[in-house]
């Protein structure tokens, strides 16, 4: 299980708390992750990445193991931390509140 | 007796306020969805306890929020609000070609009939319409692909399609407002649209009294002559009696024509109200002074309404879609700042107090009667 953390909006948005886990069948990519956590939380959809492009949404950025993955593409395997669960995928929100 | 609901959006989430008839003493209820804005709330004239709302923020984009019960619980249902067919440009704010690109929903109108229908006008422009409350959408494409669409250009809010007005005596005619593309009309529920713009003249832009490029801010009827409206256009009070074949203006003597907000009494169709505002960038009341005006003669003869409205050192806005009027007898009228005051009327505007004070800047409201 991929252990996911959301921003407040989106935990509030998806109805959870704290961190989500989401099963990822096969290759843990960045991909992967938001596919399934769409999957399991489908009023995600266009919150994270628009519904047509599949581009992330400007202001969402993705972190995980002190690294920044938001530029990275969806093919991108995820670091082994997160794939075992050590680590979290993390979800942001932009730092862009004034 | 009666209640009045108001829904109101700001720019922080969403409040309903509740009176009984007398509409005197009102609860508060929110923030709802906290931290988003909340371009419009409305309820459905078919079931008042169907309520819509527009969610958005630009981090996390669009949602729409739909309650069964007035507005105690809510779900998000259907958000993908995608274009039917090639986008193409429209002209960006220097006139260069833009391509069309979905930001947000800023106005819901329900059915007057199917709590499960409910029309979206949108940013960019364009008009969307759900047939199963709101979980699926779908663009009737035959406005934004106009053949003036290319022409249309956005206004400082945006290129946003911010009025739907249904003719309750026609339901398949319909009326759209678009900042700065200008009003226009379908008799066939949005199958397609012509401009209604003849008689308006905007001076800036190259032909002033062109087909399109108007910055209509607001359109307003009485549901029992729809075939009467009323504009407030960035400039000019305007007023067709001919369904927007045509216009003519009705400023008369407002100390100034620019505002967002118009509205026509529930029970007085040539009684409307405007809240002037000074421009062209300051966007703040006159002298500091924060007056409605009422026309009892539709246009042309306004008087300031001011009784328990702030007379001094005012400069906040009222956008346009923040005043609603409810259907009780007598009429109240209610209007919403950017410095979070929504103000309520229950006398057709005679008398003024604010409901609250201190709410987020205000984006719509909307009064409900309940049963």
């Amino acid at each position: 299980m991929i252990r996911v953390v959301l921003p407040a909006h989106l935990r509030t948005l998806a109805g959870t708390g704290g961190e989500v886990m989401v099963d990822v069948a096969g290759h843990v990519t960045i991909g992967a992750v938001l596919d399934s956590l769409e999957r399991r939380y489908p009023v995600l959809e266009g919150a994270l990445r628009d519904h047509v492009t599949r581009k992330r949404r400007p202001f969402v950025r993705f972190y995980a193991c002190e690294h920044d993955y938001s530029h990275h593409s969806y093919e991108t395997p995820l670091p082994d931390a997160v794939v075992s669960g050590k680590e979290p995928f993390l979800v942001v929100g932009a730092m862009a509140g004034g | 007796m009666s209640g009045v609901r108001v829904l109101v959006g700001t720019r922080k989430g969403a409040f309903i306020l509740e009176s009984d008839g007398t509409r005197d003493h009102w609860s508060v209820n929110g923030p709802l969805f906290g931290g988003w804005e909340l371009y419009h709330l409305k309820g459905s004239p078919a079931d008042p306890n169907r309520l819509y709302a527009s969610q958005s923020t630009g981090w996390f984009g669009q949602q729409i929020q739909r309650s069964n019960d007035g507005g105690r619980t809510w779900e998000p249902v259907g958000n993908k609000f995608v274009y039917d067919g090639p986008t193409g440009t429209h002209q960006w704010y220097d006139g260069t070609p833009h391509p069309w690109e979905f930001k947000r929903v800023w106005h819901l109108e329900p059915s007057l009939t199917d709590p499960d229908v409910v029309y979206a006008g949108v940013e960019d422009a364009a008009f969307f319409r759900s047939t199963d409350g709101g979980q699926t959408w779908h663009e009737l494409p035959g406005l934004r692909t106009h053949s003036t669409g290319s022409q249309w250009a956005p206004g400082a809010g945006g290129l946003c399609l911010h009025t739907i007005l249904i003719d309750p005596q026609k339901p398949s005619r319909i009326f759209s407002a678009i900042s700065a593309a200008g009003a226009f009309r379908t008799d066939d529920e949005g199958q397609t649209w012509r401009p209604i713009n003849q008689g308006l003249r905007s001076e800036g832009i190259p032909n002033p009294a062109a087909e399109v490029g108007h910055c209509v801010h607001r359109i307003a009827m009485h549901r029992s002559r729809p075939n009467v409206l009323f504009m407030q256009k960035h400039w000019d009070v305007m007023r067709s009696d001919d369904g927007g074949d045509s216009w003519r203006e009705v400023s008369g003597n407002l100390p100034t024509d620019f505002g967002f907000v118009i509205d026509v009494h529930a029970h007085d169709p040539e009684t409307i109200y405007v809240v002037p505002i000074k421009s062209d960038s300051e966007h703040y009341p006159p002298d500091g002074q924060l007056r409605v005006f009422r026309s009892r003669s539709g246009g042309q003869e306004w008087e300031p309404l001011t009784d328990g409205l702030p007379q001094h050192d005012c400069y906040v806005n009222v956008l346009r879609d923040a005043m609603s009027v409810d259907a009780l007898d007598p009429c109240g009228i209610y209007f919403g700042t950017t410095g979070g005051q929504v103000y309520a009327s229950p006398d057709g505007g005679d008398h003024w107090r604010p409901i609250v004070r201190d709410l987020p800047a205000v984006l719509s409201v909307e009064a409900q009667v309940l049963p």
